[in-house]
């Protein structure tokens, strides 16, 4: 079978299951005592086990396979949870994601675990608490684990038979010791199986038995329409076969093969030998009923992702070329509204305007497709903020809330590393340690606050914690030793300018270099990468009560509104996010001041920039103009007003880039295509805002 | 004998010029440019090729040579050059044709005035036609034209 087909499905889906372990790892944590999250982590980790061995990467396989061992203990309450074991679960997942990363990157999944392996045997082992991880050795138990042991298909699949009245059996057959043939006498089982019912499964695999890869005894799984009796004559009719012992599965004894097997493995690789019947009848029934329980959910589960699945997962460059097809078709669409109103025939403008209600259902549609939740960058916080406060050991509560707010795609991708910088250093410098808590009389748990939600055309996503506050002197006094303002300077800034000082370059209050922040690396990173997404970060703080940071996103990064205007012969197009609004100023209201020509505006003084003179503009000048137009833009909450020509109106614009050859230029950060064909640069408006 | 190379033909200032096929993208006849401010003399702006922002060089400007008006013959050539692409007016796209390879002679230092490091040689074909092949990624070199610019300015 060439697995390469099926290797993304296995990274996306070991992915998935990894993350849901260490979702659900986090909330066992904090709720050690529901035995409901360790079923859930016990399918994730066991599906992971199968999906691995599956795809032939063993040490993936038995590191879960050591992992599932400890859960089936705690799940059958016969361990209980305490710090050790978490921690040991935990280095258990980084392992296996570092594992899954290496295949992602090509790699064979191999590494060495045996550390790890050996302290959750020792945990099963029970004896971890009085010899310590290091001294259990590491057994060999990684090759040959699967035992009698059903995945989780083939038990729902058995418990779906039981349920409707089919006799299940578990089937254990020896072959003679002078045969000469077992291959062909296992194949003769199988074939007597088969006419009368169905295999589920067998141990070793149909394949390894046909090449004769067994010693003398094979079990199996199946579904017959033929009595115990009867099947166990039959298959012992058939020559060269020594023993044959049948035994009839119900759900208990399922269950309980099920967790059987799975103890089995954990010392040696020693064969399901027991007769399951026997185990079943030998447990209590109060433990029999809490594992049928236990199975049955696992079956809910199992059968619950085939009704929801309506979904399917797509190359993110086919959604790409989707978008790219749009927007040529927007283009198009624009010249054909243009033509319309140009022949005006009824018939023609009709059609027309049908179009572009299609269409824009459409670029809703289009649009809406790269919308992916900020969940998938929020998932990996929990994990984070319980390692970051434990090796600080501070003791932090992270809030998430508005997870399933929607984002675009290109957004979510390059959003990830700015919030773990602002995460990080609320972690860090934000929230006090316990004693300092204490004493300011706060509560010993920090809280971090991270939200998400919508506004307008816009996502915001706010990272709020109760602690210590930006403190305004220390942090003049750091400017200003850094260089980044005077003192002069200094003392006019107001609270909200010296709060923004934090994200000048090379800035960091932190007394100590810490490893999580404080190289003074983050802040001004995270300021630029956000703005170069088209965002804007500010930050709001109290002292001694907490710091909020908010960072405001563009919904979409392919699509925007924009303002399109005339400068002489040439077009242009600003974003609308940036143009506060337009008006129009007489010559005579255009101020003078030490050189620099500015405008009241509402009750300000704002600077008048001439959109002609930082384009060069060929054959526009507002001098020979009494008066001008004016569009005013805003980066932060600093406004200018831009001469402009003409204004020639709104119009949803396609972002294109210049391509490659054309980089940085001054005050233009892209172009779009008009209606016309032709092409229309994008103003930068924060480059004219000095 | 070489290799055979089919080759692009155009004409710049009376000389023939001669690119390989595989680095043509298109050949264009001259549509509306959108200027693109601040950038160098030659490069004459944007123009939209099927939805995709091309930038647009005249190669005169670029070897120094003087600009002249465009006419009903000028053409713009699409290349592509490691990730990049990029139209260069030229007077006229006249013919493709096959050249060996081992006909190409290294180029003289100045050949009608372009300097030798943005040739690839000089190759005989037909009736003792020259041909003045380009070396594409020095035409399209970056850095001379960040150097370019420091000099206007």
């Amino acid at each position: 079978m060439d697995m390469n087909a099926y290797l993304s499905m296995f990274i996306d889906e070991s992915n998935d299951h990894l993350q849901s372990l260490n979702e659900n790892l986090l909330r066992l944590e904090s709720d050690p005592e529901d035995l409901s999250i360790v079923q859930s982590i016990f399918r994730s980790a066991h599906t992971l086990k199968g999906m691995s061995a599956t795809m032939g990467y063993e040490d993936l396989a038995s590191l879960t396979h050591e992992m599932e061992n400890v859960l089936d203990l705690v799940r059958n309450s016969k361990l209980k949870m305490d710090s050790f074991i978490f921690d040991t679960l935990f280095k258990g997942l980084d392992a296996l994601e570092s594992m899954v990363q290496d295949i992602v990157q090509g790699g064979t999944g191999k590494a060495d675990v045996t550390a790890i392996v050996a302290s959750l045997q020792s945990i099963v082992k029970g004896d971890y608490k009085t010899t310590g991880a290091s001294a259990v050795p590491a057994a060999a138990a990684s090759g040959q684990q699967s035992g009698g042991l059903l995945d989780e298909f083939q038990t729902s699949v058995i418990q779906q038979s039981i349920d409707s009245g089919h006799n299940v059996y578990y089937i254990e057959v020896e072959v003679r010791e002078d045969c000469v043939l077992k291959g062909v006498r296992a194949y003769m089982v199988f074939d007597l199986l088969g006419k009368n019912g169905d295999i589920v499964k067998s141990e070793p695999s149909v394949t390894d038995l046909e090449q004769e890869k067994f010693d003398r005894s094979f079990t199996v799984f199946a579904i017959s329409t033929l009595s115990q009796q009867e099947l166990e004559t039959q298959i012992a009719a058939i020559s060269e076969i020594d023993k044959v012992s049948v035994a009839l599965l119900d759900l208990e004894s399922l269950a309980m093969l099920n967790n059987a097997a799975s103890k089995e493995q954990a010392p040696s690789a020693a064969p399901a030998s027991t007769p399951a019947s026997a185990q079943a009848e030998s447990s209590t029934k109060e433990e029999a009923g809490k594992q049928v329980a236990a199975a049955r959910s696992q079956a809910a589960a199992s059968s619950a992702p085939a009704a929801v699945s309506k979904t399917i997962r797509v190359d993110i460059d086919r959604l790409d070329a989707l978008m790219n097809l749009f927007s040529e078709l927007l283009i198009d669409r624009v010249r054909l509204e243009q033509l319309s109103s140009e022949i005006r025939r009824n018939d023609l403008t009709e059609t027309v305007e049908h179009m572009t209600r299609v269409s824009s259902d459409l670029q809703n549609i289009v649009l809406k497709l790269r919308m992916v939740p900020v969940d998938s960058v929020f998932n990996r916080f929990p994990r984070m903020i319980r390692d970051l406060a434990k090796s600080l050991d501070k003791k932090i509560d992270l809030v998430i809330t508005g997870a399933d707010t929607e984002l675009d795609r290109t957004v979510i991708d390059e959003i990830g590393d700015p919030l773990v910088h602002l995460l990080r250093n609320s972690v860090d410098h934000g929230i006090e340690t316990t004693q300092e808590r204490l004493a300011a009389g706060k509560p010993e748990t920090g809280t971090i606050h991270l939200r998400a939600y919508h506004s307008g055309n816009h996502v915001f996503i706010e990272v709020e914690e109760d602690g210590r506050g930006i403190n305004r002197e220390k942090v003049l006094k750091t400017a200003i030793k850094n260089g980044v303002v005077t003192e002069e300077q200094a003392k006019q800034l107001t609270d909200e300018d010296v709060n923004m000082l934090i994200f000048a370059p090379g800035f960091s209050t932190a007394d100590k270099i810490s490893d999580i922040s404080g190289r003074g690396v983050g802040l001004d990173v995270v300021k630029s990468k956000i703005t170069s997404l088209g965002g804007n970060v500010t930050v709001d703080s109290a002292l001694g009560r907490g710091t909020k940071f908010a960072v405001q996103l563009p919904l979409t990064l392919s699509i925007i509104s924009a303002m399109l205007i005339k400068l002489g012969s040439e077009k242009y197009a600003i974003p609308l996010t940036s143009i506060v609004e337009t008006g129009i100023v007489q010559r005579d209201q255009i101020l003078n001041v030490h050189g620099n020509r500015m405008i009241h505006f509402r009750n300000a003084i704002i600077p008048l920039v001439s959109l002609s003179k930082v384009l060069d503009s060929p054959d526009f000048n507002e001098h020979n103009e009494s008066e001008t137009e004016i569009v005013v833009i805003r980066k932060g909450d600093k406004w200018a007003a831009v001469t402009v020509d003409e204004f020639i109106g709104q119009s949803e614009i396609v972002l294109k880039s210049l391509g490659k050859y054309l980089t940085n230029i001054e005050a233009i950060s892209g172009a779009t295509i008009l209606g016309d064909g032709q092409v229309a640069l994008i103003i930068d408006p924060n480059a004219l805002i000095k | 004998m070489g290799e055979e190379l089919k080759v692009i033909v155009f004409s710049l200032a009376h000389e023939e010029y001669g690119i390989e096929v595989d680095k043509v993208r298109t050949i264009e006849r001259l549509s509306p440019i959108t200027r693109v401010p601040k950038t160098p003399s030659f490069i004459k702006g944007v123009i939209n090729l099927r939805g995709i922002v091309v930038p647009v060089i005249d190669l005169r400007g670029r070897f120094g040579l003087t600009e002249s008006a465009t006419t009903e013959n000028s053409r713009i050539i699409v290349v592509a050059v490691a990730d990049m692409e990029v139209g260069f007016i030229v007077d006229s796209a006249n013919d493709v044709v096959d050249i060996d390879t081992d006909t190409i002679d290294l180029p003289p230092e100045i050949v009608g005035g372009i300097k030798a490091k943005y040739l690839r040689g000089i190759a005989k074909f037909g009736d003792n036609r020259l041909l003045i092949m380009l070396n594409l990624s020095e035409v399209l070199n970056k850095s001379e034209i960040i150097q370019l610019e420091q000099l206007e300015v």
